[in-house]
């Protein structure tokens, strides 16, 4: 609201708070979601997550001998994660491709929030290498991959505990919303809270946020997560068995 | 009281819902959760009784004692060879298992084995840091001189072979190749025309393809029966020959 008051006309502030969401979903509603598996014949385990204009790919490589050797850990096996954003998959501003400070903490925090289900522990000296890679983004890239990456070990024969389904949560103006697209991920007054959990105990394996809540606000921000969790769970399910039905 | 979820041969998710209640028990691929059990990988649901497993669709071959395996030379050591067995664990084949001749000390082992030679090994020993130790010594144990190689999933090796061998001996009679199957998925095949060794490759896929797929055998038999050549020998049970055998 930057408004020339200097000029001396009398000029009525319109309140503009956030009542509809740009798309015009509503506020606890995710955008559409299709999942997939097995698509990436070499790998041993592959998954596509699409969540509106966000495109994932995961493809899972092992469990297989690690280099460089000194990675290696006796006691278990090493789980890698390499998130990349394809250079053209934005809004037309082209993301320099290669590691990054960005793509190394996501790959970093993407290892943490599926280290939890996964069960490495017959592997010792192995790596399972996990490749996430965006060819379109529109917010929610994190999540996405980790959505992917999830059904990707499944199809992998990953010893599993359980699935993990990410989503974003966060605050427009004074609206709680979940699944923020690139407007709302960008919007001044906003707050973006990427959450992944564990499906079945709802545990959270990974929690960051950017921007300022309240404490009464980010719990609502879980509540709607675990809701939207659910739904994801069954879209990866679907996805899965899906690969093995007959005919397919 | 406790009731089952799923149906029996039903594809499930990691952290999907088996059975609820105490009145059944976990077995192989699957967890107790409070009352709960819960599958902790993508498998196939097999109940048996009051247990309840999980056969795994896919998966990278884990090194096990007495497994006879397909490997190549990959590297020629003091003592033997380094075996690749298709897993996240290379093996050791020492010359005292590779063969009852005398080698003298400082003897140039590549006369013997070449890096790249294919073999049928099996394994005698898997340490706890899954250091694997091969021999040689056994019936069917043997290098392998020509033919083509093939890799599956390993987890399918058992329907290859069949019950008692029936599949992979259909096989042979249509096709007239030789065919050895290791239990980490890598299968050997020798024919003397190469369209009849094609025929044998295509089957061996269209088997890791439609594994969990009832009626497996009719299925295989029928695809054999049409894409026999017209001037491809009748299928003819086959005097076997030495080290022809696949009694894995």
């Amino acid at each position: 609201m930057r408004l020339n008051l200097r000029q001396g006309h009398r000029v009525r502030v319109i309140p503009m708070t956030y009542e509809k969401r740009f798309d015009g979903r509503a506020f606890d509603e995710m955008r559409p979601i299709e999942a997939k598996a097995g698509i990436i014949k070499r790998a041993h385990g592959s998954g596509w997550f699409k969540i509106g204009n966000t495109e994932a790919y995961a493809a899972v490589y092992g469990p297989r001998e690690m280099f460089p050797r000194f990675m290696q850990n006796p006691k278990k096996g090493v789980l890698r994660v390499h998130y990349n954003m394809m250079p053209f998959s934005s809004a037309g501003d082209r993301v320099r491709p290669g590691p990054s400070r960005r793509s190394k903490e996501i790959s970093h925090v993407t290892q943490k929030a599926l280290l939890p289900v996964v069960d490495l522990g017959e592997f010792s000296n192995a790596v399972v290498d996990v490749f996430i890679e965006l060819p379109q983004t529109d917010a929610g890239t994190r999540c996405a991959g980790i959505c992917a990456a999830s059904i990707a070990l499944a199809d992998a024969g990953i010893p599993m505990k359980d699935m993990v389904c990410a989503i974003s949560a966060g605050r427009v103006d004074d609206k709680m919303l979940v699944d923020l697209n690139y407007e709302e991920d960008s919007h001044e007054n906003g707050v973006d809270i990427p959450i992944a959990m564990l499906h079945n105990s709802k545990k959270i394996s990974l929690i960051q946020m950017d921007g300022e809540l309240s404490s009464d606000d980010l719990k609502k921000a879980v509540e709607m997560v675990k809701k939207a969790c659910d739904e994801i769970f069954e879209v990866q399910k679907q996805a899965l068995k899906k690969k093995f039905e007959i005919g397919n | 009281m406790g009731e089952i979820q799923v149906k029996d041969k039903e594809v499930v998710v990691p952290g999907e819902t088996l059975a609820t209640g105490m009145d059944f028990l976990p077995s192989y691929g699957t967890y107790r959760e409070g009352d709960k059990i819960l599958a902790s990988r993508l498998g196939l649901v097999t109940i048996e009784g009051k247990v309840i497993k999980l056969v795994p669709l896919s998966g990278v071959y884990h090194p096990k004692r007495g497994d006879t395996i397909i490997g190549h030379v990959t590297e020629i050591l003091l003592s033997g060879w380094r075996i690749d067995t298709n897993s996240a664990y290379s093996a050791v084949l020492n010359m005292k298992d590779a063969t009852s001749e005398f080698i003298a000390r400082g003897a140039d082992l590549t006369k013997y084995f070449e890096i790249g030679d294919c073999m049928m090994v099996k394994i005698i020993n898997v340490t706890s840091q899954n250091l694997v130790d091969l021999t040689m010594k056994g019936p069917g144990l043997r290098k392998l001189r020509g033919g083509r190689i093939l890799s599956v999933n390993a987890n399918k090796v058992p329907r290859i072979i069949g019950k008692q061998g029936s599949m992979v001996s259909m096989i042979k009679q249509y096709t007239n190749c030789r065919i050895l199957v290791g239990q980490n998925g890598i299968v050997w095949i020798q024919g003397e025309d190469p369209a009849q060794e094609l025929l044998a490759v295509q089957t061996i896929k269209k088997i890791e393809r439609e594994a969990h797929i009832p009626g497996l055998t009719d299925n295989i038999k029928g695809f054999l029966e049409k894409n026999r050549g017209p001037n491809a020998p009748q299928p003819q049970a086959r005097p076997q020959s030495e080290g022809d055998t696949n009694d894995l």
